[in-house]
């Protein structure tokens, strides 16, 4: 990653932290879990972050997520300053901006393969008058054209992890944010899910994916290592 | 998402637990359905009251003669016996100068025991003018009515009450034929119609028992019967000088009922030392029952009521372990761009529709209440007779009316109660940090 005022004017930058830093009290102590980190994502990116338990990779991707904000420091995302931003502006930001995916899938129970990835647009302002659609063409993208009705206790983990990938589209973010999203499956199904990531990747989705498998990481183009809260190494995998 | 589709969604997340969210709509059911019946009950027992009120009259204002204690009446006499009660220069005062009214018909009234051949039949001999058969709304089903030349020419003539008429012509025709009362005998010129008890009035307890009645003139009632009633009581003679037991008048309009009455009272407490009348106004009777009837819904609704709260407790009980139960799907839609605002209305539809379910359901077991009731008293009444013949009329005959504004009322407040305790859960639920929720396992 380069530093922002070197920035070329393509590809387009999606979101950038500069100099962020979190501090959480823990028993009277503070804990630096975030000690000052600055970050620049272009479209395109295919970002792993790597780093030990401890390291602040959760805490950067919860920061990355608008699910917390930052004790000091910038993240710019959508021309917006999150840092600076109310709970309410925070979910629409989250909404409009972001895909999530997360380790254990997190689907809702309750609803068919095609109401999950349709959940993201429930909450946009205005409403879609064509998420059924899109959703159907998204489940179909994801190879899951003959399961649109089933239930995710339903599906193998790979199939729900492919409905969480769909869901995270379903918005058109700017950014799609992993959360080591292959940590419950075997290697082939994990390979799967790669070349998924991998696919969208090239169609010109940016993705930010936290993990601790170097086998993962290394199929992003940029590996991140945290070590203490800090940047300890940027690697570019392939040019 | 639109109404439909939150009311669909909070339908599916509540079938996760079907049993839990079962018993929670039965409590709401209970509620509303308490509410409907009881309060159904209380108006079909008003209604039987508030009838018999009207059938007095709304423009009636009746006057009647109360005896008076006995320390208030102990100074007039014991062996001439004692005079009380309305006059009959009462009725000409009252109907001179008294401009609202537009008739008043003067009553006296005796039990005696009404003859023809071998049949006795025990009747309330009635001393009355033409106008009593128009004012106590009393048609007469065959022949004639009294006549004012009845009453001037001190006829001997008798209309005969339904009931009585059947006992004592049970084969032929009474019209034309002779009675008797006491030693005179009086022709038959009218029967009235079958005509149902009315409410109890002034001093007597007892409902109104038109079906005993036999009407003569007034004028004959006072020439042949007299105003004084000698009675024996405990061996002694008891003697009683009445001129009249009640005097009927009628206003014209429904507006000047309460000011006439007022006037009459003036106008008798001048000639009255002791008060030996009554004035009863049916409209104050109707009004007094229309307020009792309030204060009874009143208070039904408030039973009903705490058993809705204690619904709405159940809802809540049971939309916490759902909060809780759903932390971690509270936390993926809050991260896919859930306002706290859209979290709490997810989970309040989810309570609205607990509420409601439990609302409607409890509106259609209302509706029940007839046959219910029907139900209990045929069961009663074959099962444990004994039981049965111990209650009183009232619920013998009870006829629960369903109150339109009681369904609308229970409906209402069950859906409000489900609002107000689902507020809490729902809250707990949007105030949870999403990082939190979505590690929750």
């Amino acid at each position: 990653m380069s530093k922002a005022e070197e920035e070329v004017p393509e590809p387009v930058r999606v979101a950038m932290v500069r100099d962020v830093t979190k501090v959480y009290r823990l028993g009277g102590q503070d804990v630096k879990a975030l000690a000052g980190v600055s970050l620049e994502f272009k479209q395109g990116d295919f970002v792993a972050i790597m780093g030990t338990s401890g390291s602040g990779k959760s805490t950067l991707l919860n920061l990355l997520g608008c699910l917390d904000r930052p004790t000091s420091g910038q993240y710019l995302l959508g021309g917006h300053d999150v840092a600076t931003l109310s709970d309410e502006d925070l979910s629409r930001v989250r909404g409009r901006y972001l895909g999530f995916v997360f380790q254990s899938y997190n689907l809702i129970q309750q609803l068919s393969v095609v109401e999950n990835i349709m959940v993201p647009l429930s909450y946009q302002i205005p409403v879609r008058p064509d998420g059924r659609e899109l959703s159907t063409k998204l489940a179909t993208l994801v190879g899951l054209a003959g399961r649109l009705d089933h239930r995710p206790s339903q599906l193998s983990g790979g199939q729900q992890q492919r409905v969480a990938i769909a869901r995270a589209l379903v918005n058109n973010p700017h950014v799609i944010l992993a959360d080591e999203p292959t940590g419950n499956l075997d290697t082939a199904t994990s390979n799967e899910i790669m070349e998924l990531l991998d696919v969208l990747n090239n169609t010109g989705r940016t993705i930010v994916m936290v993990t601790h498998e170097p086998d993962i990481a290394k199929r992003a183009k940029t590996v991140i290592t945290l070590r203490d809260g800090l940047i300890q190494s940027v690697e570019q995998n392939r040019s | 998402m639109n109404v439909i589709q939150q009311l669909i969604l909070g339908f599916r997340s509540l079938m996760l637990h079907k049993l839990r969210s079962a018993l929670a709509v039965l409590g709401i059911l209970i509620g509303v359905t308490a509410v409907i019946w009881l309060v159904a009950m209380g108006e079909g027992v008003s209604y039987q009251a508030q009838q018999q009120i009207k059938d007095l009259g709304a423009t009636s204002i009746i006057i009647r003669t109360i005896k008076p204690s006995e320390e208030a009446n102990s100074d007039s006499g014991s062996r001439s016996g004692i005079a009380y009660g309305l006059l009959r220069s009462d009725y000409d005062r009252i109907i001179t100068n008294i401009p609202t009214i537009s008739a008043a018909v003067p009553m006296r009234e005796i039990s005696r025991d009404v003859r023809r051949d071998e049949y006795v039949v025990p009747a309330q001999v009635i001393g009355c003018t033409p106008e009593y058969f128009s004012i106590n709304r009393l048609p007469v089903a065959r022949g004639r009515p009294l006549a004012a030349s009845d009453l001037r020419g001190l006829e001997n003539v008798v209309v005969l009450a339904h009931d009585v008429a059947e006992r004592l012509f049970p084969i032929q025709d009474p019209l034309g034929r002779a009675i008797q009362i006491g030693t005179e005998f009086y022709v038959v010129v009218g029967v009235a119609q079958d005509r149902t008890a009315a409410a109890a009035i002034g001093g007597s307890f007892s409902a109104r028992q038109y079906n005993r009645d036999v009407y003569i003139p007034l004028n004959t009632f006072q020439k042949r019967i007299g105003d004084r009633v000698i009675t024996v009581r405990g061996g002694t003679f008891q003697n009683e000088t009445i001129e009249l037991n009640q005097i009927t008048a009628v206003v014209d309009d429904v507006a000047s009922v309460d000011t006439s009455a007022d006037i009459i009272r003036a106008l008798l407490s001048r000639y009255h030392k002791t008060l030996d009348y009554a004035v009863v106004v049916p409209k104050e009777l109707l009004e007094q029952a229309e307020t009792l009837r309030m204060m009874f819904n009143v208070l039904l609704l408030l039973i009903a009521g705490i058993s809705l709260v204690v619904g709405g407790i159940g809802i809540m009980n049971i939309m916490l372990a759902t909060v809780t139960e759903r932390t971690r799907e509270i936390g993926i839609r809050r991260a896919l761009g859930a306002t706290k605002g859209e979290i709490v209305q997810q989970f309040l539809w989810e309570t609205v529709v607990l509420s409601g379910t439990g609302g409607l359901l409890g509106v259609a077991v209302g509706f029940l209440c007839g046959p219910t009731v029907q139900g209990v008293r045929l069961a009663i009444e074959s099962f444990l007779p004994d039981v049965w013949s111990t209650l009183p009329p009232t619920i013998h005959q009870l006829e629960p009316r369903l109150a339109p504004w009681s369904i609308i009322a229970a409906f209402g407040i069950s859906v409000g109660v489900g609002i107000v305790f689902g507020i809490y859960p729902a809250q707990r639920a949007a105030n949870m940090d999403p990082i939190e929720a979505l590690r929750h396992e």
